[in-house]
């Protein structure tokens, strides 16, 4: 009776153990750190007086101060709308560019495929920083040697460096460095289409524009939602683009995206604090954002299958 | 920008940033006052002077050695970004025992309980120093917080060749600066005098230093911040005049443009301080001989008094359990001839002891200044003529908010005034906000 009651706790208990390190790992690498940096956005630091000397200061609950600190600060908001007019940017042109990449390598008619497919991805390679850099070079005209070959053609030298210019000119480090990753996410679920859909579309007489736009493209709709979400959420965390850039030109401030505003907040200003509440707040944004849409995406997924069930 | 690992963290890398700071700066601050304990000493230093590790093996195989006192250096990251590690280390009770600390973070260092009052251990290092650089160490009280180590007295930086070449002459005045930029760029529109830069604050404090602006001072028990005060307003409107009529560029520093403009005389002067040989080495390589200094340009004729770009101090931390130790330390370092040559020799730091201004390691002129042979004569000249300085506890903050706005209004060749008003107000809002008295 002791025995088997022991064993059965023994067996029920093993789910559990299995589960202790994950929850562990989970708890003190995820959850802790999160947990303070919630703890942190919570409380503020209250200084006496010159606030010189020890005991000058002392950290306080806060309550949302720091939150409607943020959320009203207006270089905070106005980051958060030149992000969004990144993305607008960033986006459609680099999943556009991806995917017609990846149609083109999947295509019969293609040399050199693996060769062009590296020379594609190979920019993903390339550090964000270093990439930054380099094309930092190539915007500055006293530098660069685009400049130089339309100085000596007289043609128009654009000011890449400044207003509408400075977005076309982050949005190209974007485009570049990630277009490669998203085509091969494409093209490989593009690789996974079976080839008898292919015959039976030539069999009824379909062209290859027609079996791309018909076939191919809906059924890579779920690689390209998901290229979609991480694009979404790597532009509304752009930081090193931006960064890099910043010392070469007076248009990037050090608070152009909100995260550099996070970033300057802790370690510029010293304000750990507000920095908190700033980084839960994109957090935040990022997960109703990035998991909203990905929630649009799915049910209309379904209401597609739904009706194509109903037909 | 994307790369795989972020795709994976993707919920949580928005707060990545934050969770950099929770790592460092996680456990309750506990400040133990660490007494001078007796017997051996083994101490660690943050620094990022170059070469200091062999300045520092001097004291280890030499004082250091006599009173059981080792010091390890280690290397640091300058400027702003190492106060913030100082206070997050110091947070968690485990900052080193000295540090590096540029004159305008100690009073952010002070007001964090960071670094320790060395007056009594100091002993007679005060008589080495200027009083105006000293004055920098105890803000204004009888503590002492750090030992001055370099400082950067401003001068006027001009091609020789090329300011005879266009026939002009070197500007005693502001005004004649402002007629000579307007000269050159009349004759010759291709080329600018220089260019105003907001990406270093440290350039725009010390030229209102010298104009005699007092940007943070105290009242009893209350901050004043003159910040938008008569004398840095002069400074703003002086620039943002020359900005806005086109007379100077406006593009920032240490940029591969602006090493070009420097390098092919595109712009052929700089107003920087005694560092700028080592600066324009690296970035002006093909002008080497070509350059000369001169005293900064003054506001009225009578004057002769200069601003400070730079310089920095060593300080002992709260955190020190051997503060004696260490305080010994700092002393030695910035006092003692032989550490003073060699600090010179392997980190090419202008030291603060005014003796050593005119000791064997600065006879001769830097290599890059090698046509002008007083380089350091006229130097140490200029260093006793430095005006003094008044930080306050949010430097750090005033400095952020000046590069964006002087930077918009740079970029803009908009009222210099307004961008001036903005940092005063911002600055004075952080620190009424932290809960600072201060008076209006």
């Amino acid at each position: 009776m002791t025995s088997a009651h022991r064993k059965s706790y023994g067996v029920k208990g093993a789910p559990y153990a299995f589960l202790v390190p994950a929850t562990v790992l989970f708890a003190l690498f995820f959850a802790l750190p999160i947990g303070y940096a919630i703890w942190l956005s919570l409380h503020k630091v209250q200084v006496n007086g010159l606030g010189l000397g020890s005991g000058a200061r002392q950290e306080v609950w806060a309550g949302l101060e720091n939150y409607t600190d943020a959320l009203s600060d207006s270089e905070f908001l106005d980051g958060a709308l030149r992000v969004l007019g990144y993305g607008a940017i960033v986006v459609p042109v680099m999943l556009g560019l991806a995917l017609v990449l990846a149609l083109m390598l999947d295509s019969d008619k293609v040399r050199l495929a693996p060769f062009t497919r590296l020379a594609i991805f190979l920019p993903y390679a390339v550090p964000g920083v270093v990439a930054a850099l380099l094309w930092g070079f190539l915007y500055l005209p006293d530098v660069s040697p685009f400049y130089f070959v339309l100085e000596k053609l007289g043609l128009p030298q654009p000011d890449l460096l400044d207003g509408g210019g400075l977005y076309a000119a982050l949005s190209n480090i974007a485009v570049w460095g990630g277009t490669g990753f998203n085509m091969i996410v494409i093209y490989t679920s593009l690789q996974a289409i079976p080839a008898e859909v292919y015959e039976a579309a030539k069999l009824d007489g379909a062209t290859p524009l027609q079996i791309a736009l018909r076939i191919k493209i809906p059924m890579v709709a779920p690689s390209l939602v998901l290229t979609f979400f991480f694009s979404i959420i790597a532009t509304l965390q752009v930081f090193s683009e931006p960064t890099t850039l910043k010392p070469l030109t007076n248009s990037v401030s050090t608070t152009w995206s909100p995260l550099m505003k996070v970033y300057v907040d802790a370690f510029g200003k010293g304000d750990i604090h507000g920095a908190a509440a700033g980084a839960v707040v994109i957090a935040l944004a990022t997960l109703v954002v990035s998991f909203g849409f990905l929630r649009a995406a799915n049910s209309r997924n379904k209401r597609n299958v739904s009706q194509g069930a109903a037909r | 920008m994307p790369n795989i690992t972020k795709h994976r963290r993707f919920v949580a890398t928005a707060v990545a940033v934050t969770l950099g700071a929770t790592t460092l700066a996680a456990c309750g601050g506990s400040d133990d006052d660490g007494e001078a304990q007796a017997g051996p000493a083994k101490l660690t230093y943050w620094t990022w002077t170059p070469g200091m590790d062999k300045v520092v093996d001097l004291w280890n195989k030499g004082p250091g050695k006599e009173q059981q006192i080792t010091v390890t250096v280690k290397k640091q990251a300058s400027g702003d970004t190492l106060v913030t590690k100082i206070l997050t280390a110091h947070k968690a009770g485990k900052g080193p025992d000295l540090v590096q600390a540029e004159y305008q973070a100690l009073p952010t260092l002070v007001s964090n309980d960071a670094v320790a009052d060395i007056a009594k251990e100091s002993g007679d290092a005060k008589g080495k120093f200027a009083d105006g650089v000293w004055q920098q160490t105890t803000l204004g009280s009888d503590a002492v917080y750090a030992i001055p180590q370099d400082i950067g007295p401003m001068m006027f930086y001009y091609r020789e060749d090329l300011f005879k070449k266009y026939g002009l002459t070197v500007p005693k005045t502001w005004d004649e600066f402002a007629e000579t930029a307007r000269k050159l760029k009349k004759e010759e529109p291709e080329v600018d005098l220089t260019t105003f830069s907001a990406n270093d604050s440290g350039l725009f404090a010390g030229l209102a230093q010298q104009a005699g602006a007092k940007w943070w001072t105290t009242e009893g028990q209350k901050w004043k911040v003159g910040i938008d005060d008569a004398a840095t307003r002069k400074v703003a409107d002086f620039w943002g005049g020359l900005v806005k009529e086109g007379a100077i560029d406006n593009q920032p520093m240490y940029t591969p443009s602006w090493n070009k403009a420097l390098n092919t005389g595109k712009q052929i002067a700089w107003v920087s301080a005694v560092w700028a040989p080592g600066t324009l080495t690296t970035a002006a390589p093909d002008t080497q001989g070509k350059w000369k200094m001169a005293p900064l340009p003054q506001w009225s004729d009578s004057e002769n008094v200069t601003g400070s770009w730079g310089g920095s101090s060593t300080a002992v931390t709260t955190d020190s359990k051997h503060k004696g130790a260490a305080a010994k330390f700092a002393a030695w370092l910035n006092t003692d001839p032989r550490a003073l040559t060699a600090l010179a020799k392997e980190g090419g730091i202008y030291p603060a002891a005014t003796t050593a201004q005119t000791s064997d390691a600065f006879v001769q002129p830097p290599a890059f200044f090698s046509n002008q042979s007083d380089f350091y004569t006229a130097a140490a000249e200029i260093a006793k003529t430095t005006a003094p300085s008044a930080w306050g506890p949010n430097v750090n903050v005033a400095y952020t908010i000046f590069k964006d706005a002087f930077g918009a209004a740079a970029k803009d060749k908009s009222d210099f005034g307004a961008a001036l008003k903005t940092m005063h107000d911002d600055t004075v809002a952080d620190m009424k906000k932290q809960g600072f008295e201060v008076s209006e």
